[in-house]
């Protein structure tokens, strides 16, 4: 049997499935103006992250991912423009709030790792006053040695010796550095962490081991995690639960085994089953067709010129997020 | 025996070490490469390892963008370095190249046929401009594109993997016998990935185009490669069939890397013990002799520290690991 219900929520509402949830946002739309029309970057994405998990947020480049995590953060830039929508962190607002009140909120209860984070450290600077400089701008001037040992507890959280105290980053290996980056991004108890591609640049070792360390961080401190990533091995390694985006639509939402053992959107059943394998050797599964333009979406479903099961109806009818199973929510026609 | 199309014979690359601090300014970016690519039949050769592993210095050696500080490099048969003006501009027709970026190869202020264009004239491959379109709409075809779709197109209306089979066709229409593809589908999307291999895969079967596949990823490198070499910081660690390496690595290195892979399946979790990499840039400056894996191998012996070991064969075809695990048995009992 299955459960029909839409996805939206109650303006008070803070637990989903009886879970207390750390951000919640609905209806976000988010376009680009060009000359020749709006690029529905992000357009009617709902979602939300519960408090001390990851939800990882998966779709192929151009799918609005980074753009939903630009407009979490307010950093949208012109052409783009936040058009409707709310971003609900700990039940306030972001969307209504001013300059200054936002600079309360980032990094203080909301941080970033962005992509390529490794190479935004200045260069000339020593890490511990890089480290230092982010706190001291949110709370203000503290004794010494206080300071100092907040950092140093900082980067013993993320693995790293007490001599990255003193060091320039180019001493430091490409992981290293992303992982004083994520020092930097919990340095002020962060209730929400944006990842983007957090891992993109580093080869497979490096990799699982920052992967352990945003893990670890998240066990400890009970913080929430956004983790923006293409490659479904990673997520399936470190997320909680996944959203899978297609052409700016949140398409299928489910927790991370569901979603393996059975993904229900035909985007997901492709995404999946394209990951190259290290186990065994087969043909690969090709897929034609592209994405529609993003200023002029066809009527009905998304994904329809990709779709190999595209049927009448999803020329004609675009299909509503919906949940399908427990916590499995999916915008597809062939679960009606 | 055929003379084989390519031969890399002792090939070492060093950076620096001119001026004043001579030694310790020197990077060792490739040591004693050697690789040989069979004429006949057309293989894919994938060279695999971390970033700062060698693989993209090995890949401007072959292009001849810049000079090995030792060794040589035989075009069929012919050292690359001593080839006079002629032979030069053969050997930089056969040997094309595919790279990372998809976005940044093209100038953006130009319609996309632009590139085809650029060869054909500097070439000289057609003599009318009825048969410079024949050419190009052959080699689209090759790729999976139509020319009506794309070539009046400016770079940035067209999606990465698109933009990348152009660069492939780019290539095919010169006719290569070696395509030297550096991460070609690293910056690709995973559901279009697959077609750009399988891409690959044609060229090497109908058009007998061998492959110098450069990359970090071993599961593509494990679905369609047919040797592989893998770098640890400028050596080779291990090398073989790629199915054998893959499916039973030998170097401890490799073994790391293979286990690092994630699984994507979240019932499975992460092999493997808790690895460190904290002495990372240590170990690359401190370590002047031995084997370079030191530092971070759990099977460490004193004798590591005194030589390199050389390659050790491991299993068939080949297949050959350099660590001294593998030694025979009366070398290591002295």
């Amino acid at each position: 049997m299955s459960v029909k219900m839409e996805y939206r929520l109650g303006p008070a509402q803070r637990t989903v499935d009886g879970r207390e949830i750390t951000l919640e946002v609905k209806n976000l739309k988010v376009y680009y103006s060009t000359p020749t029309g709006d690029v529905r970057a992000v357009d009617d994405v709902s979602f939300h992250v519960y408090k001390g998990e990851i939800l990882g947020l998966v779709g192929e480049s151009g799918c609005g991912k980074t753009t939903t995590a630009m407009a979490i953060l307010r950093m949208v830039q012109p052409p783009g423009r936040i058009v409707s929508g709310q971003v609900l962190l700990d039940g306030v607002d972001l969307v209504k709030l001013n300059e200054s009140q936002l600079r309360q909120v980032r990094w203080n209860t909301l941080a970033l790792i962005p992509q390529g984070a490794m190479n935004s450290l200045n260069p000339v600077m020593r890490i511990h006053t890089q480290i230092a400089e982010a706190i001291v701008t949110h709370e203000g001037k503290q004794p010494k040695d206080k300071l100092r040992q907040r950092i140093l507890d900082l980067l013993a959280m993320v693995g790293l010796p007490s001599r990255v105290y003193d060091m320039y980053p180019h001493e430091l290996s490409g992981g290293m550095k992303q992982r004083v980056c994520i020092a930097m991004a919990i340095a002020l108890h962060p209730s929400l962490i944006i990842a983007d591609e957090p891992t993109s640049a580093l080869d497979v070792v490096v990799q699982r081991v920052v992967g352990q360390t945003l893990l670890d961080v998240k066990e400890r401190m009970d913080v929430s995690m956004i983790l923006i990533g293409h490659d479904m091995g990673l997520q399936a390694q470190l997320v909680d639960r996944i959203a899978v985006m297609y052409a700016g639509h949140m398409v299928e939402v489910a927790p991370v085994r569901a979603i393996f053992a059975e993904p229900l959107h035909p985007y997901t059943q492709l995404l999946i089953e394209s990951i190259p394998s290290i186990k065994e050797r087969k043909p690969l599964k090709l897929t034609e067709g592209l994405t529609h333009d993003l200023r002029n979406p066809p009527p009905g479903c998304i994904f329809q010129e990709r779709c190999p099961k595209v049927m009448e109806v999803c020329r004609v009818e675009r299909p509503k997020l919906r949940q399908i199973k427990p916590e499995h929510y999916v915008a597809c026609h062939l679960y009606e | 025996m055929s003379e084989p199309l390519l031969e890399i014979k002792n090939v070492t690359k060093i950076y620096g070490g001119t001026g004043f601090f001579r030694k310790s300014r020197m990077t060792v970016a490739l040591q004693d490469f050697n690789l040989t690519i069979a004429a006949k039949p057309a293989t894919i050769t994938t060279i695999a390892g971390e970033s700062g592993s060698g693989k993209t210095t090995l890949a401007n050696l072959v292009l001849g963008f810049i000079r090995p500080t030792s060794g040589q490099i035989f075009y069929k048969g012919v050292d690359v370095g001593a080839m006079d003006g002629r032979q030069l501009m053969e050997y930089r027709r056969e040997v094309q190249a595919v790279f990372q970026d998809p976005y940044a190869v093209y100038n953006p202020f130009y319609r996309v046929k632009h590139i085809f264009d650029l060869v054909i004239k500097n070439f000289k491959l057609a003599r009318s401009k009825a048969e410079a379109r024949a050419m190009i709409e052959e080699a689209l075809n090759v790729v999976g594109l139509r020319g009506e779709e794309v070539l009046e197109k400016y770079p940035h209306q067209l999606s990465g993997g698109q933009r990348q089979r152009m660069m492939v066709a780019r290539a095919y229409m010169l006719k290569p016998r070696l395509i030297v593809a550096d991460e070609p589908v690293s910056m690709v999307d995973a559901s279009l990935r697959a077609m750009i291999l399988d891409i690959m895969l044609r060229l090497r079967d109908q058009h007998n185009i061998s492959f110098l596949y450069i990359t970090h990823d071993l599961s593509t490198a494990y679905q369609i490669g047919d040797n592989i070499h893998l770098l640890y910081q400028g050596s080779v660690a291990e090398r073989g069939a790629t199915v054998q390496v893959i499916e039973n690595p030998k170097h401890p290195y490799v073994q790391l890397l293979i286990d690092s892979i994630p699984v994507p399946d979240p019932t499975v979790k992460w092999g493997g013990e808790e690895i460190s990499t904290l002495d990372d840039e240590q170990m690359r400056t401190s370590i002047t002799s031995g084997c370079r894996f030191y530092g971070r191998c759990r099977y460490r012996m004193d004798r590591c520290l005194e030589k390199a070991p050389p390659l050790y064969p491991v299993g068939e075809a080949g297949h050959e690991a350099a660590c001294y695990l593998y030694a025979p048995e009366r070398e290591t009992v002295r």
